[in-house]
């Protein structure tokens, strides 16, 4: 077994595995500055594999502008955005690189009326995607799309003031549908969620799995 | 001297033995001691709600030596409960009937920023209750805040974890020796279907990863099935796209497929450039895959991970290109739009299932094994607890609560 690419991996994943398991029962002072030495120890990580994205990102798009591909338009809008958005950035209303971030200025205003508008109309689509899948679910002429449609019913009119002007028990049933099935099903998902985070975590921790690694043995 | 002189001195002389014979009021009785399951600093003060009137002012003086001098370290008319805080002090039922205050510094005269209390320092404590004629004051006790190594509070959730890894260890023990009956999951079944697929019509398959980061079990379940994937990709020489929206996560998934390509003896089927970042914003990243979806058309999406509100705009685009759509997700909020656009989905624990069972080696399906015993044993102590705390009982529902 290769000693860099497997043994020593391993030796620290064991290691950290069972520091973490054993910080979350301790409140000692010592335990909190450990777990802030591994939150900025992964910062530090995350920062520099955030040039690794970069570069990824911009390779993937300049192969799209270099072979026009198909969309190769938009690529391009990519390349003009993060060029101006740096020069914003570098420029800072005049302060230069080396100072704080301005908190107003053209970058400010790039990234509030372009960048957060354009995540606001994504998010705004959802609407019409979910009447799509909606639709498409119960259309299906199955006894649990019949359930689901009418619980989805009652738990829309239930939602909303009219539901409740139509009768006084629409917005009961729906709070009976939300805590009781509802509440149940979650639980039930959250119970074995825990018990297969539980199982996934000490397969890495005592090596059964390997395949983070690459690979993972024989199948 | 007069009779009235007298009478005066008769008064006088009656009124100091009746002062004589009244008795001092009872001294308060206080119990000091380090506050438990904390980082230190801090003391706990503990006497009995009858003690003095309701409404009562009280006022706690601190010195760090027992001749003074005392300094005030806190002060309240409405102390807390005993009975509030079980993860200190249990369910005991005598708990009801003590206040509580936690002491953590102390603000000598002259001085206006208050002083913590340090670690290791004994300090003296003295309880003040009422005013004026009705002050009682308590003995003086003496104590040293320390930080605690365990969280008694957290016993429960230990025992249990170690009990639940012993049952996942034991199985992974026994699967090396025979044969496990492990449950079929449909979406890992129809995973080589769509790999088969995809090498079939000479067409990509586009692995997402979830919003979170490598620090999350669900995406370090979703890197582990990626190592599947992609050794039955380089196996059947068919195109793997890996779409990441954290660096962290795509530098790990880089590594993931190369290693696989090589495991397979396939190095050439390794590219870099598809293991890719397609955004670092939860929407930018949605827009990305979308265009990939209905520019590239693959001919499956694999989903794996953690996701949030871009699962419906990914899983509904990707149906409207005909590609076969496997998804698995922890995030419950999420399932029902899985379930209702993809063609498989995995679903909670299935995520986590997943690399085991598509390894098929004996000791991960052991663990596999060992979760689901895991649940039915829980399944039997929520059937108790339910039995029970409808009974009256609530044992079991305190012995399992969270503090």
């Amino acid at each position: 077994m290769p000693f860099l690419t497997r043994t020593l991996p391993f030796a620290i994943c064991f290691l950290f595995g069972v520091a973490g398991f054993a910080i979350f029962y301790s409140p000692h002072p010592y335990a909190e500055e450990t777990t802030q030495a591994f939150a900025l120890w992964l910062r530090v990580v995350s920062a520099f594999a955030y040039f690794l994205g970069l570069y990824s990102l911009l390779n993937l798009h300049w192969s799209k502008i270099r072979l026009r591909q198909s969309g190769w338009a938009y690529s391009l809008i990519v390349y003009i955005s993060f060029g101006v958005m740096c020069l914003f950035v570098l420029y800072n209303e005049g302060h230069g690189p080396l100072q704080a971030q301005s908190k107003t200025g053209a970058y400010q205003w790039m990234f509030t009326h372009i960048h957060v508008a354009s995540s606001a109309t994504m998010f705004s689509t959802l609407a019409f995607f979910i009447s799509s899948a909606a639709y498409r679910t119960f259309r299906a002429r199955t006894s649990e799309a019949a359930i689901l449609l009418v619980s989805a019913v009652i738990v829309m009119l239930g939602r909303v003031p009219i539901g409740g002007y139509l009768s006084e028990t629409i917005p009961e049933a729906m709070q009976w549908l939300m805590t009781v099935p509802n509440m149940a099903a979650k639980r039930g998902i959250l119970l074995g969620v825990s018990l297969g985070a539980i199982a996934t975590s000490l397969r890495i921790i005592f090596g059964i799995e390997r395949s983070y690694l690459g690979g993972g043995g024989e199948e | 001297m007069t009779d009235f002189g007298k009478t005066l001195t008769l008064i006088a002389g009656l009124g100091l033995l009746a002062g004589a014979g009244a008795q001092e009021p009872a001294a308060l009785e206080i119990d000091l001691f380090d506050t438990p399951n904390d980082d230190g600093g801090s003391l706990t003060l503990t006497w009995r709600a009858d003690a003095s009137p309701a409404g009562s002012r009280y006022r706690v003086y601190l010195a760090e030596l027992p001749a003074g001098p005392f300094h005030v370290a806190a002060e309240t008319m409405a102390p807390g409960l005993m009975s509030d805080e079980p993860a200190l002090f249990g369910r005991d039922p005598a708990n009801a009937d003590r206040y509580v205050l936690h002491l953590t510094g102390y603000t000598p005269q002259g001085e206006e920023k208050p002083r913590a209390l340090e670690d290791g320092t004994t300090y003296q404590v003295r309880l003040v209750a009422g005013d004026g004629a009705a002050e009682r004051r308590s003995e003086v006790a003496a104590a040293a805040p320390a930080a605690n190594l365990f969280n008694t509070a957290k016993l429960n959730n230990l025992v249990l974890a170690v009990a639940l890894s012993v049952v996942i260890l034991l199985f992974i023990a026994v699967a090396r020796r025979r044969e496990l009956y492990i449950r079929r999951i449909g979406g890992l079944e129809a995973l080589d279907e769509a790999l088969g697929r995809a090498t079939e019509m000479g067409r990509s398959v586009l692995f997402v990863h979830g919003l979170k980061g490598m620090d999350q079990i669900p995406t370090i379940a979703a890197v582990n099935i990626l190592g599947r994937v992609a050794r039955r990709t380089a196996r059947l020489d068919a195109e793997l796209r890996v779409a990441n929206v954290d660096p962290v996560v795509m530098s790990v998934s880089q590594e993931v497929v190369k290693e696989a390509c090589l495991e397979e003896g396939r190095p050439d089927a390794y590219r870099p450039g598809d293991v890719f970042m397609a955004g670092t914003e939860q929407f930018s990243y949605a827009a990305a895959l979308e265009g990939i979806m209905v520019r590239d058309r693959p001919a499956a999406h694999i989903m794996m991970g953690y996701f949030y509100a871009e699962s419906l705009l990914l899983t509904e685009t990707g149906s409207t290109t005909g590609a076969i759509q496997i998804a698995g997700t922890d995030a419950y909020t999420q399932l029902p739009f899985f379930v209702t656009t993809c063609d498989y989905t995995l679903m909670g624990e299935e995520l986590y299932a997943a690399s085991a069972y598509l390894s098929k080696e004996p000791r991960l399906l052991g663990s596999l094994r060992g979760q689901d015993v895991g649940k039915a044993v829980l399944i039997l102590v929520l059937i108790a607890g339910t039995a029970l705390s409808t009974a009256g009982v609530d044992f079991l529902t305190h012995l399992s609560a969270s503090l």
